[in-house]
């Protein structure tokens, strides 16, 4: 009696596993473009750990960069001048889940164009072309990614970036830590728990611009093209997007952007980053 | 489901070995100064008691998280290296001390006065009394929820995904990412924490009933 009732009792919990995996293959097929005019919203998912892009400003209580005003922008285009865009925080990991469960109608967040994702996302054109980098503590023997590639090196990366896995191939002995978001990871390499932080030029130059005793080396070792992403089968939103891109391109609101944002970096390409 | 078991049971494995790890450890350590504190707490001397409090509410009352992260973060730059597992089993060895002498001080005290009064009227000495006559008694009394201690040990174990310690959950945050099969990386992930936690569990209501 009491085996079965544990029989009982597994094939229960075996059951609802299965359905709740059925509810999670339908997933929300509605039309993002649609919704979000009948809404008059926009929803964007965002960084807000990563400055110059997305970073949380504590006074204001919202979050200000790059990423925040192209997304902005495009939802006027988009929506209409009236449109309201809506942020969502977000994080590497957490991004394409909120994106597929319809938390959110598109992803600007630093969010580079691969292969692998463009099997579940769709992504718009090109916005910004950013290149992977190290960031070390000042007068770190590390020059490049070859100085990276021996035995006792540790490299600190974000999960469920692309960083993290491009990493492994150019510095394949050394090992590699991932933390949560690039805050953490930065404050891991201020604690000694790594001998460099690898991501994307773009958010470690922000880093180094807030942090002096740290600073940027090797140059790109990746070609890293962000893209903006929606849900597959949204096309109608994706091309309005690509559309409110290209316009922006064109009447210098893009340039502008970048030069509000970027200008005052040093060592900052701002014509290798508006690539297209 | 059983894509991701099979793509990546390496990775899986590593991350079950390290929270098996972790947990055993943290449990281990977790218990003898669980206990040590808890005597703290009924020993006639009032300094060890005030110590003892500090310890308990302190780490209690902090969240998990933290404490894995000052351990991480904070240590480092000022006294010693740790690693991510090193400081998150740290953390979560302090923490769940804490609780573990809350309840095994509840145990003690809810052995009668009259078993002490004996066993020091017969000759022994306190500590003798103590490990010989109370402890016995007091660990029977405190058998489920201690059990409900060690089952939230091993839950609470997934604080190492946070700090880099390789363990289920944070090989399950990479595979999650890398795959973008979010929905079944998480329900095994899930399924082998049920793998430690049931049979735990069982046990523990097993030696309920043997002793109790």
């Amino acid at each position: 009696m009491k085996k079965l009732k544990a029989l009982l009792v597994l094939t229960g919990m075996l059951l609802l596993t299965l359905t709740l995996s059925a509810c999670s293959a339908e997933s929300t097929q509605q039309n993002a473009l649609k919704r979000s005019q009948a809404n008059n919203t926009l929803t964007w998912g965002v960084k807000a750990d990563t400055r110059l892009f997305g970073l949380m400003d504590i006074k204001s209580g919202t979050i200000k960069g790059f990423d925040i005003d192209m997304g902005k922008e495009i939802t006027k285009r988009v929506l209409g001048k009236k449109g309201h865009a809506k942020f969502v925080q977000v994080t590497s990991k957490t991004r394409i889940p909120l994106l597929k469960n319809g938390n959110i109608d598109a992803i600007i967040a630093t969010m580079t164009i691969t292969p692998d994702r463009a099997k579940v996302v769709d992504f718009s054109k090109v916005y910004f072309a950013a290149g992977q980098s190290l960031l070390v503590k000042k007068g770190s023997p590390i020059k490049d990614v070859r100085d990276l590639n021996k035995d006792g090196m540790t490299v600190l990366a974000v999960k469920g970036s692309t960083s993290a896995v491009n990493i492994q191939k150019y510095a394949p002995k050394a090992k590699v830590l991932e933390l949560e978001d690039y805050a953490q990871a930065f404050t891991a390499l201020k604690s000694g728990q790594g001998d460099a932080m690898t991501t994307d030029n773009g958010i470690l130059f922000g880093i180094a611009s807030e942090n002096p005793s740290y600073h940027v080396v090797g140059g790109a070792f990746t070609n890293e093209p962000y893209g903006i992403a929606v849900d597959k089968q949204q096309t109608q939103l994706k091309n309005k997007i690509d559309q409110a891109i290209a316009e922006m391109r064109k009447d210098g609101t893009y340039e502008h952007l970048l030069q509000k944002w970027f200008g005052g970096i040093a060592g900052f390409d701002l014509k290798e980053a508006s690539q297209q | 489901m059983i894509n991701v078991f099979t793509q990546h049971w390496q990775e899986l494995l590593v991350g079950f070995g390290n929270t098996l790890l972790c947990s055993v450890i943290a449990l281990f350590f977790s218990l003898i100064i669980g206990s040590t504190f808890a005597i703290f707490e009924v020993l006639p001397y009032k300094l060890l008691h005030i110590i003892g409090r500090i310890y308990i509410e302190v780490f209690r009352n902090i969240p998990l998280l933290v404490i894995g992260m000052f351990f991480y973060i904070v240590v480092p730059q000022f006294i010693v290296t740790l690693d991510g597992f090193t400081a998150g089993t740290i953390g979560l060895t302090l923490y769940t001390s804490s609780f573990i002498a809350e309840t095994v001080r509840a145990g003690i005290q809810a052995v009668d006065d009259g078993q002490m009064e004996g066993a020091r009227a017969n000759g022994l000495t306190f500590m003798q009394a103590m490990w010989h006559i109370i402890l016995p008694q007091a660990f029977r009394y405190v058998i489920p929820p201690l059990g409900n201690q060690f089952i939230n040990l091993v839950k609470n174990s997934s604080v190492l995904a946070f700090v880099a310690g390789f363990d289920l959950m944070y090989q399950g945050d990479t595979i999650a990412s890398t795959t973008f099969d979010t929905f079944n990386t998480y329900i095994v992930v899930g399924i082998l924490y049920l793998i430690i936690t049931l049979p735990l569990s069982y046990y523990m209501r097993y030696l309920e009933k043997k002793l109790a």
